[in-house]
């Protein structure tokens, strides 16, 4: 028998596996559609509408524009309080982010130019600093449209000093679905690949099935390139379907090339089919490559890979620790080929990281395989 | 009651008899506590910038020597006009280009807005918003400061800004209390959601069913280890929060320890549940990850809740992560006791109910 016409065979025995137990179609298909949706609306950096008392101590006609310019602010949702205990009380309770307050002495310091700056008090809750941080750009943004409303009025120059400009690029309304989504892309990916190896093949052990196939003709390597073959087909129609939910159902633009999108998915496929074989090898048990599969790939994918957390910023033997976290390789091509286009001197490293963990996958999984059997 | 903690004795026997079991159930989530916990942090301190300095007075130079000297910029590059610029943003080898204008001492000085561009690479959104905000913080400082320095006008009012709960802005302090949560829940999900279908498919539920056990016994019996095994790690997370991380826990040990309970036991009711539902190990896994990926995400463990879509805001009532942020975050940083995280232990209680009651119908369905 020629070694194509048993790789035909032992083909035609994964397709017909896969198409009898649906939970292969079911994590191929099912599962990026329930991801993507849920975590594409789900992370959302983009805040809007965040409450903030804001107590005005005595109001006067100044003051009340300081309160209209908060509300015009698309980002800020002010809830006016007639004094700082009630402000306090929404603060402590969770009803609102933080609280602005105006004293007393507000209008009168205002009134006079020799008194400037008139102070402003603004209290945060910074249990998430994140949001708080945000929070503050938002009320100092506002505040600074209500002073050059301020200096129009008055007639004054309050122009002078610097007018701070800035531009985005590759994402100008900084939307985070757009950097985000990319990230999902990789997370359900890492998860798919690995689930769809690591839990069927763990079976055929536990079964005793995967025994008797590496008795048969068919050599170790012919076995474990027909079950990547068939999972790969598999794995590549999660990922055209979540780059199409990517570009329909979240408006992403696509400014890469299929080539690189294409390149980049089949090298990331096979390491994440692969690993899922090696924890299978490993544990030849459901439910101990149940748990690794799980622990392995689902919290590093979100946390080390760059989609959440910026990978920089962490400190520096941490960063050599997400080299081996491959999905932080494709989120970076993702995020690149998505927003900014080929730009190969990012994608050629990133796809490089991607081969060395294929290999090591695929090659791991032959080793492994090989002692197993002794 | 005796042959209730029987049947709990086996169930941990079943579940720790083998060594990669017990290795996989205590070795990760101890090591995760430590990396995410590095891991995860929104504060920079690496951004690397690109200078363009057109200008040939004083000012400039003063600007670009703030950014220098910030612990939070790194600059990679100095360029003589825009040309590279483009290049270094696009390899990603700078996340910020500075550009400050010919004019820009001229216009300080004689009260015109001086224009400072900042080119930033949006790729990705939250980064390049942190930035950002690091950047026009220490532009308004130059502001301010210049404009005392050269008798300028100060601007009419300023903004006094105190932090709660968070004084000097932490990332840790919000992201090490939530990991605490994740971790839990991933332990318990691990635990719970295979159990039932486990035996299902060794064929021995059906043999557990003929004895004179209830099925709310075998439940319980069930439930048992879940329980010990998250309670057990949960304390051991919150003490390496506290003593390693030196994370503030400020509020009552006993309310956290409450919450964490109830929040255990509607876990387990869920992971039970999909256990019962589920004809293979492999849909049982798929269950769980299915539930736990968006449970996570929807918990407001890393983005707000209130960012979220309306509907998705309502679908998380239903999410017991939600609550248990809640009571963490409460717990360990805001100082609340029993009486604040009422409106959080309720719910919870609710769920637990809920799921367990349905556990065991489902249980009791597939048998027959």
């Amino acid at each position: 028998m020629s070694v194509a016409m048993r790789m035909r065979g032992l083909a035609r025995k994964e397709v017909k596996q896969i198409i009898r137990d649906p939970s292969a179609i079911l994590i191929a298909f099912l599962m990026p559609i329930i991801l993507l949706i849920v975590n594409g609306f789900g992370i959302n950096f983009d805040a809007s509408h965040m409450k903030v008392a804001v107590v005005i101590a005595a109001p006067e006609e100044t003051s009340r524009g300081l309160f209209q310019a908060l509300a015009a602010s698309p980002y800020l949702d002010p809830v006016a309080l007639p004094d700082t205990q009630a402000a306090e009380a929404a603060v402590i309770r969770g009803d609102v982010r933080g609280m602005l307050v105006a004293r007393e002495d507000f209008n009168q310091l205002l009134a006079r130019s020799g008194r400037w700056p008139a102070p402003l008090g603004l209290d945060i809750n910074a249990t998430d600093p994140n949001t708080a941080r945000i929070l503050e750009g938002y009320v100092s943004g506002a505040l600074a449209t209500w002073m050059t409303g301020l200096g129009t009025e008055r007639r004054l120059a309050l122009a002078g000093g610097i007018d701070l400009q800035y531009r985005d690029w590759f994402n100008p309304q900084l939307r985070s679905a757009d950097a985000v989504v990319p990230g999902i892309i990789a997370m359900v990916m890492t998860m798919t690949g690995t689930l769809l190896t690591a839990l069927i093949v763990a079976r055929e052990w536990e079964r005793g099935t995967m025994e008797s196939m590496l008795a048969s003709p068919a050599g170790m390597a012919e076995l474990t390139f027909a079950k990547l073959g068939c999972y790969f087909v598999l794995g590549m129609g999660s990922m055209a379907l979540s780059v199409l939910m990517a570009l329909f159902l979240f408006g992403l633009p696509f400014r890469g090339s299929i080539l690189a999108l294409s390149a980049a998915s089949a090298l990331f496929l096979v390491f994440a089919l692969g690993f899922g074989l090696l924890i299978s090898t490993l544990a030849r048990n459901q439910f101990v490559a149940a748990q690794v599969a799980f622990i392995a790939t689902l919290l590093p994918a979100m946390m080390l890979s760059g989609m959440i957390f910026d990978i920089a910023s962490m400190p520096h033997w941490l960063q050599i620790v997400t080299l081996a976290v491959p999905a932080r390789y494709l989120v970076s091509i993702l995020q690149t080929l998505f927003l900014a286009g080929d730009v190969w001197p990012v994608i050629l490293p990133n796809l490089l990281g991607l081969a060395v963990a294929a290999t090591l996958a695929v090659g791991g999984t032959l080793m492994v395989t090989r002692r197993r059997l002794d | 009651m005796a042959r209730l903690l029987a049947l709990i004795r086996k169930e941990f026997l079943a579940l720790l008899r083998d060594k990669a079991s017990r290795m996989v159930l205590i070795g990760p989530p101890l090591i995760q506590l430590l990396v995410f916990s590095y891991a995860a942090t929104f504060d920079l301190n690496n951004i690397p910038f690109v200078v363009i300095n057109e200008d040939p007075g004083l000012a400039g130079r003063e600007m670009v020597a703030r950014f220098e000297g910030s612990p939070s910029f790194r600059q990679v590059a100095a360029l003589p006009s825009t040309a590279g610029m483009a290049d270094l943003i696009d390899h990603r080898a700078a996340l910020l280009a500075i550009h400050v204008g010919r004019d820009f001492s001229r216009d300080l000085m004689i009260g015109r807005p001086a224009p400072l561009q900042i080119v930033i690479d949006g790729r990705n959104s939250n980064t390049a918003a942190i930035a950002l905000s690091y950047a026009s913080e220490i532009v308004l400082g130059f502001d301010a400061d210049w404009a005392a320095a050269h008798g300028g006008r100060a601007a009419p009012a300023t903004l006094e800004v105190r932090a709660w709960y968070n004084p000097n802005l932490l990332s840790r302090w919000f992201v090490v209390p939530g990991i605490v949560g994740l971790l839990t829940f991933v332990v318990t999900m691990l635990v719970s959601g295979l159990s039932v279908v486990r035996e299902r498919e060794a064929g021995t539920f059906d043999q557990l069913l003929v004895t004179p056990y209830r099925p709310w016994e075998i439940l319980l019996g069930k439930a048992a280890p879940g329980l010990l095994i998250g309670a057990a790690e949960a304390s051991v997370i919150v003490v390496v929060a506290v003593t390693w991380f030196g994370v503030p826990l400020i509020g009552s040990v006993v309310a956290l320890a409450l919450g964490l309970a109830l929040f255990l036991v509607s876990a387990i009711g869920i992971g039970l549940m999909i256990s019962s539902l589920a004809a293979t190990q492999q849909q049982g896994l798929l269950g769980a990850f299915l539930f736990l990926v968006p449970a996570i995400i929807l918990s407001g463990f890393a983005t707000p809740i209130e960012n979220m879509p309306r509907l998705v805001q309502y679908v998380t009532y239903l999410n017991p992560m939600r609550y248990l942020m809640v009571i963490l975050r409460g717990t360990f940083l805001e100082g609340d006791g029993f009486v604040a995280l009422l409106g959080q232990y309720w719910p919870l209680a609710l769920l637990g109910a809920a799921s367990m009651t349905a556990a065991t119908a489902l249980a009791r369905r597939r048998m027959g």
